[in-house]
């Protein structure tokens, strides 16, 4: 298989990132590992319900008066919305528009570094309220998944950062277009991890 | 190269078919993400609006569901065909999960 042979629209594979072997691998892959995360966040899950709210007593912090809804809102928003513009930007992969997925992708990074910025300011807050990592179990929890869900962000913003720069001479090959596949995959995972983040822990800890 | 691959070359009627079909994708991909909105929306607002908490968590857990099939079959592309392994390693572990939350919450509620 060649990598770098040049297609155009007309000749661009329906499927581009399941074409070569390495692709298909890819793709099949990626799935079992985006099955590995699920359970990672499930353990994470599981543990914040199982210590929610629990603390030494006297200093305890309650999900009902620490967490603030307008900035939840607005991050579920912006993640959300990256999630359509990622989606976007594998509809021009998909027509071999390459600069318009560049830009597309672009835009995704931008709002995800901003719901990166809000939850930075988020923890700070809390932190600056007293309710530090070791605060408690509550609170070992609370950062546990919520921060690894952070770190989901900042890897998945690295991965298409260097994919948008690496490849930004290259052009569509079948060799990149699997790599552009699955990071969009990721990216729409962590926003499924914060669909149910946003419902667990925030919605459902404010009303009790 | 002997493993060169086959490259088929469209007809403009294939070609004119085949972009209007990613259209109509991304017209459904569009939908779907108003429709996430909108779940996003009446979730917020449940809560508040402070309605009985029996009431709410069950509601807004039904929301995220729906959030998240959603995202899987139409932003993640599990509609198409091709996708029963994939499907099989997600639901694996979605049964997992669910094991995961019901052992940890059974040991620690009523252990």
């Amino acid at each position: 298989m060649d990598f770098n042979k040049k297609y155009t629209p007309q000749t661009w594979p329906d499927h581009p990132e399941q074409v070569t072997l390495e692709g298909k691998n890819k793709f099949l892959g990626f799935w079992l590992f985006l099955g590995g995360e699920t359970v990672l966040f499930a353990s994470l899950f599981a543990t914040y319900l199982a210590l929610k709210n629990k603390g030494p007593s006297g200093m305890e912090f309650s999900t009902n008066t620490l967490f603030e809804l307008p900035l939840v809102f607005v991050m579920t928003m912006i993640l959300l919305t990256s999630s359509l513009t990622s989606v976007y930007a594998m509809y021009h992969m998909k027509n071999h528009n390459f600069r318009g997925m560049q830009t597309w992708l672009a835009i995704t990074v931008l709002l995800g570094l901003a719901f990166l910025g809000l939850e930075i300011y988020e923890f700070n807050h809390y932190v600056h309220l007293g309710f530090t990592y070791g605060q408690s179990a509550f609170s070992s929890a609370f950062f546990t998944l919520v921060g690894t869900h952070g770190l989901h962000v900042v890897v998945g913003l690295v991965w298409i950062i260097l994919l948008i720069l690496r490849n930004a001479k290259r052009g569509f090959s079948l060799y990149n277009a699997p790599k552009y596949y699955t990071a969009s995959l990721y990216w729409h995972f962590i926003d499924v991890v914060w669909v149910f983040i946003f419902t667990v822990v925030y919605l459902m800890g404010v009303v009790g | 190269m002997s493993h060169d691959a086959q490259v088929y070359v469209r007809s403009q009627t294939e070609f004119e078919y085949i972009k209007q079909k990613r259209k109509k994708d991304m017209r459904n991909q569009v939908t779907s993400f108003a429709i996430m909105i909108f779940l996003t929306l009446i979730a917020f607002t449940a809560v508040a609006a402070g309605f009985s908490v029996y009431l709410i968590v069950p509601v807004i857990l039904l929301l995220a569901a729906v959030q998240v099939v959603l995202q899987l079959y139409y932003f993640m592309h599990m509609s198409e065909e091709n996708h029963q392994v994939a499907a099989f390693f997600l639901y694996s572990a979605v049964m997992l999960a669910f094991t995961f939350v019901l052992t940890f919450l059974t040991i620690v509620w009523w252990g």
